[in-house]
């Protein structure tokens, strides 16, 4: 096995043994960077020489005969709308193209202190609007297990560097499963952890009440390990939660007997391939295996939850990006009339087609005549598609569905028409209106592309979640395939 | 049924300058994405409240004390003109 396919627990055993150095490990990332970057393109920036530096800390850590935290000297890639000091951070807009942040996102910060080493800055859609990269303002980045087809989105470079070995581990955000699609696209397993979970302090903006921080790894082990790491109450974020976090390696235990899973009907009836049918189906025997016990059950307003998302995050982002307008910092539109000619110029060439037609649709839901037709309206189904889930939760413990109706697609098979695209969040989306906690597993391959499993829990309930993953894991091999490059 | 001019009207309230492609283009958009979200006016919603936040928000107090705050210079490190310590803008009026 390649050094850069090991995982973040395998490699820190590694380490503590004396076996591999850390400098020997981001060595080996770096090469592979090196040899597949060119047609992956999962990176915005990298960070080599910080992450070299911090490498050879965590070496003479080691060598000083010091402990040393579980992801220290591990090779961690960062989602490039997630701030870290003093490194090029852009959101993939070219509005912020310079940008600089002077401080640490809340999550940048922690996983400092655990002495990660982070490669770099990933790609995304721009301000993470899309499902497949596409929208980035630079590049799109490519699927590494078929590279004509898109790696999903919004955190498509995140999925794409750890699946293809560029990365050990990687963080990313959703909003509305721009971690979870890109992780089914992909092959890796990507948490949405409940919101308020983990801090966004740092995280620039989409839509405040729907974003959520969380890892992308490659196995459900590196996934406790992260969250171990970034969950946890944080004051510069005011809807950051104070729960108490335990710790997720207690929850790896392979056991889900008695474990009582529905399957909402409304995820298997409209618009899902029959391929990932079967494959989800064959996941869902694995897991009666196991000793779980699984029952249909139903989400009567799921089907809402498509336009009640693309009302409301528009409406949120349409508020969050008022502040691109050239004055504090980012591109700046030269030879404006009046202060009122250089916001309009400015954001006019600065945002790219997605997210001013989202703006767009946004502004109009909140303007004065629509705001109770469209945005009102929202909110009240909002609360329909929570309750769902409420009384789901009264019966279930997990709740299981496909990650994604198909998988990964083809570069420009959606971009020409916008509600196509925005159809592929489909299956993701109701976990951020109701706040609570999605994960993804790799489960099978359809074509030689992977397909994803969503487990959902009630909010907090990360660590079930992470047991029922681990269970399945243990009992499959998905997880152990990597794409050839 | 949005026209034209409501696109013109929206694009001024959210500061951006649209050409005339633009127009047309996000008219048809906006037409065809609101038109697709028709099935929500159709669901009753009487008496359900809004959820406009997850969470069971309260507001968050600190004491009333200078703390830690960004040094000057790195905040107007990233600006496109400044005059001094302030950010610099063309004419207001």
């Amino acid at each position: 096995m390649s050094l850069y396919y090991l995982t973040a627990h395998e490699l820190h055993d590694l380490l503590i043994k004396k076996e591999i150095s850390a400098v020997e490990i981001n060595k080996a990332v770096f090469d592979r960077i090196g040899s597949v970057e060119d047609s992956v393109k999962a990176y915005l920036t990298l960070t080599r020489e910080q992450a070299m530096k911090t490498a050879l800390e965590v070496d003479d850590l080691i060598g000083a005969g010091r402990p040393i935290p579980p992801l220290a000297g591990i090779p961690i890639a960062i989602k490039d709308n997630i701030c870290a000091e003093g490194v090029r951070t852009t959101a993939a807009s070219k509005i912020i193209y310079n940008f600089i942040p002077p401080y640490d996102a809340t999550v940048v910060k922690k996983l400092a202190d655990q002495q990660i080493a982070m490669t770099g800055k990933t790609n995304l859609d721009e301000f993470a609007m899309g499902s497949s990269t596409e929208n980035s303002g630079f590049f799109a980045t490519h699927n590494p297990w078929n590279l004509g087809c898109v790696p999903g989105g919004s955190s498509g470079g995140s999925a794409a560097a750890v699946a293809a070995g560029e990365a050990v581990c990687a963080v990313g955000s959703d909003t509305g499963g721009s971690i979870r699609q890109p992780a089914a696209f992909c092959g890796v397993v990507g948490i949405k952890p409940t919101y308020g979970a983990v801090s966004r302090y740092g995280l620039i903006a989409f839509a405040s009440s729907l974003d959520q921080i969380g890892p992308f790894t490659r196995d459900v082990t590196d996934c406790a390990l992260m969250l171990n790491a970034i969950c946890g109450h944080d004051p510069l974020d005011a809807t950051s939660s104070t729960y108490e976090v335990p710790d997720f390696r207690r929850c790896l235990v392979h056991d889900i007997k008695g474990l009582k899973i529905g399957v909402p009907r409304e995820y298997l009836s409209e618009g899902i391939d029959a391929e990932v049918r079967q494959v989800f189906e064959k996941a869902m025997s694995q897991f009666e295996l196991n000793g779980a016990k699984m029952e249909e059950t139903s989400l009567p307003h799921l089907g809402y939850s498509l336009p009640v998302y693309y009302l409301i995050a528009p409406a949120e982002a349409s508020s969050n990006l008022a502040r691109y307008d050239g004055v504090r910092y980012g591109f700046r539109s030269e030879g404006a009339q009046d202060v009122v000619d250089m916001f309009m110029k400015t954001r006019s060439q600065g945002f790219g087609a997605e997210v001013k037609r989202r703006i767009m649709l946004g502004t109009y839901v909140l303007s004065a005549g629509y705001y109770d037709a469209y945005y009102l309206k929202a909110l009240k189904v909002r609360t329909l598609i929570k309750e769902d889930f409420n009384n789901a939760f009264e019966k279930f413990d997990i709740l299981l569905s496909p990650t994604t109706p198909s998988p990964a697609f083809r570069f420009g098979e959606k971009t020409g028409d916008p509600l196509t695209m925005y159809l592929s969040d489909v299956f993701t989306i109701a976990v951020n209106l109701a706040g609570i906690p999605g994960l993804s597993i790799p489960c099978g391959f359809v074509n030689g592309l992977p397909v994803g499993l969503q487990l959902m829990g009630r909010p907090f309930s990360e660590g079930k979640l992470l047991q029922a993953a681990y269970t399945f894991e243990q009992s499959t091999d998905h997880h152990k395939k990597h794409p050839e490059l | 049924m949005i026209e034209k001019s409501d696109v013109e009207h929206v694009a001024l309230l959210a500061r951006l300058e649209l050409s005339d492609n633009e127009k047309e283009i996000y008219t048809r958009q906006l037409n065809d994405i609101l038109g697709h979200f028709e099935s929500l006016q159709k669901l009753d919603t009487t008496n359900v409240e809004p959820t406009a936040h997850v969470l069971s928000l309260f507001n968050v107090f600190r004491e009333d004390k200078i703390d830690r705050h960004l040094p000057l210079e790195k905040v107007l490190a990233n600006c496109p003109d400044r005059e001094e310590d302030c950010f610099k803008v063309p004419k207001i009026v």
